[in-house]
């Protein structure tokens, strides 16, 4: 079998299997609460039939919430494998760079301000952490460029620690003048727990997603030649600056118009690229479909757990995407020479 | 230049020691009451307790000042003692994951069991540093290429972030979570003589057992194959050392919450100044470091009173543009 045949037909299997593991989870993840429906229940509901009650419960508690975290998981998914690629590092995560943090920092300076985040000021959010995390990447780039290498992958992350840190005391030191219950809430947002769960929330990140991840898709190509280094990729008449420019801003968009609505979740720009590209093949073309698609997959399971294992006060989801993700992360710089 | 040198040295060290002095009583001078020098002096070494000025020193602004004295030495030594035995010059208690592990564990106590002693809390910090230590250290042994300084500097961070976000997750889940923010971001404020009563003997105890291995820290900063060749021990040391280490940075967060920054900056500006002789190095970021917290406290008062700026925020402020500095410094390496 020609090799492009094969790679072009082993995508589409993981993709398949990947929609399958998405409809899986998510069929779980409306199933599951206080009160449990059957997929059957699920299934009927979906389709105009159910008790009021049913259809309350699907259509104003879970389904809001769900299509939050699975917006969220495939924005996350898609970034980092848009950041992966831009900066040849395997390492990249729109977490670890800092970006969450300076997002982070937006949401603060936004509830300081508004005091809430109830109702069409929702709409207002991704603005304000993108706003954050655009910040936190320009100082970040600034900082990691040099003059004559370019951008330098290893101190790009060196840097986003630092720079981290840096954010994440001013932003702990806003947020301890909140009140206690915006506070709370913050706190929340901080660890990673998915706040969105009305149609407002879908509202407000739907445009991000549809809009930016479908661009992205298109540019695969552009990004397949990143991968080959500035020189090949020049000569091939690609225009490296204005396009890493571009993928850039796509990234940090995504993922902060993601962590907007889902809380600062760290590691699924890592992890999901990563197992995508190694089920699909190195291809953009091939591995981005999967990569949201395990986002999807991650980021629903995670809240799923979150909200169901841990009754009555829910572990937030980022907490337990920490768990698999961080010990994923060092075991990817353990295989490597660094 | 033999008398040269320890001329310097001599000179920074006392100048460091009045330094801390200086501090010690500006920042027990001032505050919501300011008190001038001569009440702080008789408060101090002719203490009236009739009298309410010498209430407030004595019960409020000693403790808490002399707290942040302590564990910014601590935070001081246990950076400079790390970059000695890694050879990592971005090693810091708070960037490699040794607080957080502390924190960690410090957030379990909180939740699990709120009415443990403060001498139980300490002890726990201490096995959670050192826990998180190990963990670090055997995963960066375990890697092909061994325990390069940029590895040890990102599975630090990492650890760091994922025990952070257990702990933020403990907090969230029992209902504590402002409680704990307070306490993480870093303050001396509830320090109190109690706590005082274990810190002190702890830390000093730690600082003694830090100079005592100024000399082999300093063979080894200079190389395995040099320390080897002058006959030390340097797994030893190396243990020896990271435990020295673990155990001030575990004392110093239990009682004043994980602050980053201290232990990277000060040994810097020690080794800029005294040389790279870690019998100096030691002591002098000691005191260096103490005076800095004590400022830190001391501004994080004053900047917005009565409300209280988190001390941590204020280290960063000053550590995050050092470390990026570095970054940059080490561009060969990286």
């Amino acid at each position: 079998m020609e090799p492009s045949a094969y790679r072009a037909r082993r995508a589409i299997t993981v993709s398949v299997v990947m929609f399958i593991l998405a409809i899986v989870v998510i069929l779980i993840g409306l199933n599951t609460g206080t009160i449990r429906l059957s997929p059957l229940a699920v299934w009927q509901t979906l389709l105009g039939g159910g008790t009021t009650e049913e259809q309350m419960i699907l259509f104003d508690y879970r389904l809001p919430r769900i299509v939050v975290t699975m917006l969220g998981g495939i924005g996350l998914g898609v970034a980092g494998a848009v950041l992966q690629g831009v900066s040849r590092n395997a390492l990249a995560d729109p977490g670890i760079l800092g970006l969450h943090a300076g997002a982070a920092f937006g949401l603060i300076v936004f509830v300081s301000f508004f005091r809430t985040m109830e109702g069409s000021l929702a709409m207002l959010i991704p603005m304000f952490t993108f706003a954050g995390g655009s910040v936190i990447a320009i100082v970040i780039i600034l900082l990691a460029y040099d003059r004559q290498r370019g951008i330098m992958p290893i101190r790009l992350i060196l840097v986003g620690i630092a720079i981290e840190a840096g954010v994440s005391a001013l932003t702990l030191f806003l947020s301890l003048k909140l009140d206690p219950d915006t506070y709370a809430f913050a706190a929340r947002w901080l660890a990673g727990s998915v706040w969105g769960r009305d149609w407002i929330n879908v509202w407000a990140l739907l445009p991000w997603i549809v809009i930016l991840v479908p661009i992205v898709y298109l540019k695969s190509k552009t990004l397949d030649l990143f991968s080959f280094g500035d020189e090949i990729a020049s000569g091939v008449g690609s225009s490296v600056t204005r396009n890493r420019l571009l993928m850039m801003i796509l990234a940090v968009a995504l993922s902060c118009a993601s962590v907007s609505m889902t809380g600062g979740i760290g590691f699924i720009g890592l992890v999901a690229p990563h197992l995508a590209s190694r089920l699909a093949g190195p291809q953009h073309r091939y591995f981005l479909p999967a990569a949201a698609s395990i986002g999807l997959v991650i980021l629903v399971t995670a809240d799923t757990i979150g909200r169901s294992i841990f009754q009555p006060n829910a572990i937030p989801a980022g907490v337990i995407v920490a768990l698999i993700g961080g010990p994923y992360f060092l075991y990817m710089l353990f295989r490597k020479k660094v | 230049m033999k008398w040269n040198k320890g001329y310097t040295i001599s000179l920074s060290l006392s100048a460091g020691c009045a330094w801390l002095v200086f501090s010690l009583f500006m920042a027990v001078s001032s505050g919501a009451k300011e008190m001038d020098l001569y009440t702080v002096w008789t408060a101090v070494f002719d203490y009236n307790a009739s009298l309410t000025p010498h209430q407030i020193i004595h019960e409020l602004r000693l403790p808490r000042v002399l707290g942040a004295a302590l564990t910014g030495m601590a935070f001081a030594v246990a950076g400079a003692i790390m970059q000695g035995v890694t050879r990592n010059p971005m090693a810091d208690t708070g960037l490699l994951g040794v607080n957080a592990g502390a924190a960690f564990v410090v957030a379990l106590c909180f939740a699990l069991l709120p009415s443990l002693s403060y001498s139980h809390v300490m002890l726990l910090s201490f096995i959670g540093a050192a826990l998180s230590t190990l963990f670090i250290m055997l995963l960066g042994s375990a890697a092909p290429g061994g325990l390069t300084s940029l590895r040890l500097t990102i599975a630090g961070a990492v650890v760091a972030a994922i025990l952070h976000s257990l702990s933020t997750g403990i907090a969230i889940y029992f209902d504590l979570s402002q409680d704990l923010a307070f306490w993480y971001a870093g303050g001396v404020a509830g320090i109190k003589w109690v706590h005082l009563k274990l810190l002190a003997p702890v830390i000093l105890a730690g600082l003694a057992g830090a100079m005592l291995l100024g000399r082999p820290i300093t063979f080894l900063s200079l190389g395995e194959e040099a320390a080897t060749g002058l006959g030390i021990k340097t797994a030893r040391i190396r243990i020896l050392g990271l435990l020295i280490a673990v155990v001030l940075a575990g004392a110093s967060v239990s009682a004043a919450g994980s602050i980053a920054f201290v232990g990277l900056v000060i040994p810097h500006i020690a080794r800029r100044i005294v040389g790279v002789d870690y019998r100096f190095v030691l002591p002098f970021s000691a005191l260096l470091g103490g005076s800095l917290l004590v400022w830190a406290d001391f501004a994080a008062r004053m900047v917005n009173p009565p409300r209280e700026f988190a001390i941590g925020a204020m280290v960063a402020m000053v550590g995050v543009p050092f470390f990026l500095y570095l970054a940059r410094k080490e561009r060969r390496e990286l």
